[in-house]
């Protein structure tokens, strides 16, 4: 049992995302640990990019700042090594092609390995186009996380089968944010999904509020949030960890409800 | 094994999210099915021929070639098609092919505006809805082109977000067709993008190339010796040099904007200062910094203010059949003057690129020799910006 299934074995899973060095690295290695303490089964750490064409405005605010404020992969990957004694939990990233390719994918993932990244979530790398980076995930045990999106139909298939670490079922069109209302028939794909893997299923997008994370964990086996956190780091600044542990908590505890 | 569809060498794939994967997939099936279709063939000919006023204008540039002293110089016209650019030739394509498929509303990326205004222009004669995502700082830049579409009934949007020019205006354009595919059509400005864009784009623009090669050898009787382009994303140089790149004796020469210079950091030169990475879809070269972050590219002209280039200029640039070379602010403005006192044709800032290095390339050559360079687009657009850049003070 890898790590990441692990994480999903303690019950229904809430995962938080985080740009990395929004506003700074300490802050994000304060709030990771705030999130660790207060229930979060798993995190995804967002290497920033100039360009995250897969996110909404949000998110994208907190590339540009940390980009501003000079964070690069090399001061990324030293933040982690130096959070592996303190936190226990599965640590992901989530970046863009660009990143790893740039910095050498073998490179990346020998890096991710020595420094304890469980898993690499790339949104602009679709199964298709997985080949530059999965062997190389395979060779230094980085699980490529896959995702489903509402538009996937008969792809699920192929996408569920091949799947490692976990799958990220993206709940709703367009790109990450808020959203008031999910109305994508999860139901739907979720079965589909489950004809063909037995991995655990996170769902991502749009999630914020407790009662939208216990529908959505009642869906999957887990919960991805991002937006809602990183307005926290947006308003508070260095003072976010101890608001980001209190909304982990609350929302983790909705989730398992789920 | 790297997924083979879509490449040119190692270049090239459909390096996009899930949630798109399903609308280019159908895009590509549509594309293969129209594509060699006489009917759609015919009907895209018709708007060509009869709307866009195709073919354009091959013209002997007779007082340039005197002035420079050595090969003969062509002008493929395109700044005489119909919206004042070559960009009208896809945009008529990609529009009736999002009709046969269905759709009913046409999205697109602009940078000085010439790829917006000519959707804009497909929209209306085919009376769909238009969204023109634009850089607020290009918006700015061509006010007059903010209005000529929306004129034409296209909703522009400003976007604010990154450098607010054209790389961000692609990214959002991307944005919004991940939100709303199925009554919508990215019409993709350039051979750049996920497959099938590249190849769709190119085959739209070898019109170009094709008709360069007929009305040549009417008037010469034989083929060029080079062909000159400006390439930005690189779609005017790709229909260009299409039909001429299994003619290893024609020279293709594409022409970047070095902005202030290769040695700077205010350039757009991709081949010259960019590396291979992935990014807007697919894998090429990139301006970026050593962690891969895009770099922030500068040029006086809007429209090659772009940092990367199509999937096929990459390939064509690493196997040696086609050169690119970068050309300064200060060589186009003045190759923009040049052009316009020599022949009266004010050709776009882009285009005062390629219309540069034949300055210098003609006289190295032999009076039995012949150039073509691609006008690109009309000059129009770009005098209040030029004046400016020589100090006047004037706003469109």
């Amino acid at each position: 049992m890898t790590d990441i299934h692990a994480a999903f074995a303690r019950g229904k899973a809430f995962i938080p995302f985080l740009t990395c060095g929004d506003p700074d690295l300490e802050t994000t290695a304060a709030a990771v640990k705030e999130a660790a303490a207060n229930g979060a089964a798993l995190i995804e750490l967002g290497i920033p990019f100039s360009d995250p064409t897969a996110e909404g405005p949000v998110i994208q605010g907190a590339n540009l700042r940390a980009l501003r404020g000079g964070v690069t992969t090399d001061k990324i990957f030293a933040m982690v090594r130096g959070l592996r004694g303190e936190v226990d939990i599965p640590l992901v990233f989530m970046t863009y092609a660009n990143v790893v390719f740039s910095y050498g994918a073998r490179r990346f993932l020998e890096t991710c390995r020595e420094v304890g990244i469980s898993g690499l979530i790339l949104p602009d790398v679709p199964f298709e186009e997985r080949e530059d980076f999965l062997p190389l995930c395979r060779q230094y045990g980085v699980a490529l996380i896959s995702m489903v999106a509402p538009t996937s139909r008969e792809r699920i298939a192929a996408i569920a089968r091949e799947a490692e670490g976990f799958l990220y079922i993206v709940s709703s069109l367009g790109v990450t944010g808020v959203r008031s209302q999910i109305t994508t028939d999860l139901g739907s794909i979720m079965a589909v999904v489950r004809q063909h893997t037995d991995i655990p299923c996170a769902i991502g997008f749009g999630i914020s509020t407790p009662e939208q994370a216990g529908e959505m964990a009642a869906l999957s086996d887990g919960v991805i949030v991002g937006s809602a956190i990183v307005r926290l780091l947006e308003q508070y600044g260095k003072d976010a960890p101890a608001h980001i542990g209190a909304y982990t908590a609350q929302m983790s505890a909705a989730a398992r409800q789920g | 094994m790297t997924n083979a569809k879509g490449r040119f060498g190692p270049h090239g794939g459909q390096y996009i999210p899930e949630t798109l994967m399903n609308a280019v997939i159908e895009l590509e099936q549509a594309y293969d099915r129209y594509k060699d279709d006489p009917q759609f063939r015919g009907e895209l000919t018709g708007l060509l021929n009869d709307y866009a006023g195709r073919p354009s204008r091959l013209y002997f540039a007779r007082r340039m070639t005197d002035d420079l002293g050595g090969a003969k110089i062509y002008l493929k016209r395109e700044d005489l098609n119909h919206t004042g650019s070559h960009k009208i030739n896809n945009v008529l394509g990609q529009a009736l092919l999002a009709q046969k498929m269905g759709k009913t509303r046409l999205i697109a990326e602009t940078g000085a505006g010439q790829h917006g205004v000519a959707t804009a222009t497909a929209a209306a004669l085919l009376g769909m809805e238009c969204v023109v995502f634009m850089g607020e700082e290009d918006t700015l830049r061509q006010a007059l082109n903010v209005y000529r579409m929306r004129l034409l009934g296209a909703e522009v949007v400003p976007v604010k977000s990154g450098t607010g020019t054209l790389k961000d205006a692609v990214s959002e354009a991307m944005r919004e067709w991940t939100a709303r595919m199925d009554d919508t059509h990215y019409c993709l400005g350039s051979v750049m993008g996920p497959h099938p864009f590249p190849t769709m784009v190119r085959d739209f623009q070898a019109v170009i190339s094709r008709e360069i090669k007929d009305q040549l050898m009417e008037a010469e009787g034989k083929l060029p010796d080079a062909v000159i382009a400006c390439v930005g994303g690189g779609s005017n140089a790709m229909g260009s040099f299409y039909h001429f790149i299994g003619h290893p004796s024609v020279r293709l020469i594409g022409c970047e904007a070095a902005g202030r210079g290769v040695d700077t950091f205010e350039t757009a030169a991709t081949i010259a200062t960019g590396r291979l990475g992935i990014f807007h879809g697919m894998k090429s070269y990139f301006c970026q910094d050593q962690y891969g972050q895009i770099a922030p590219v500068y040029s006086i002209s809007a429209g090659l203010d772009y940092p990367g280039i199509g999937p096929e200029h990459a390939h064509l640039h690493d196997i040696g059949r086609a050169e690119y070379v970068p050309v300064t602010d200060e060589e186009a403005a003045q190759a923009f003057e040049y052009l316009s006192r020599t022949e009266g044709i004010i050709p776009a800032i882009e285009s005062a690129h390629a219309v540069a290095y034949a300055q210098k390339l003609a006289p190295e050559m032999g009076r039995d020799q012949i150039i073509v360079i691609t006008i690109s687009g009309r000059g129009d657009k770009d005098c209040a910006a030029i004046a400016r850049y020589r100090g006047e003070e004037l706003y469109d």
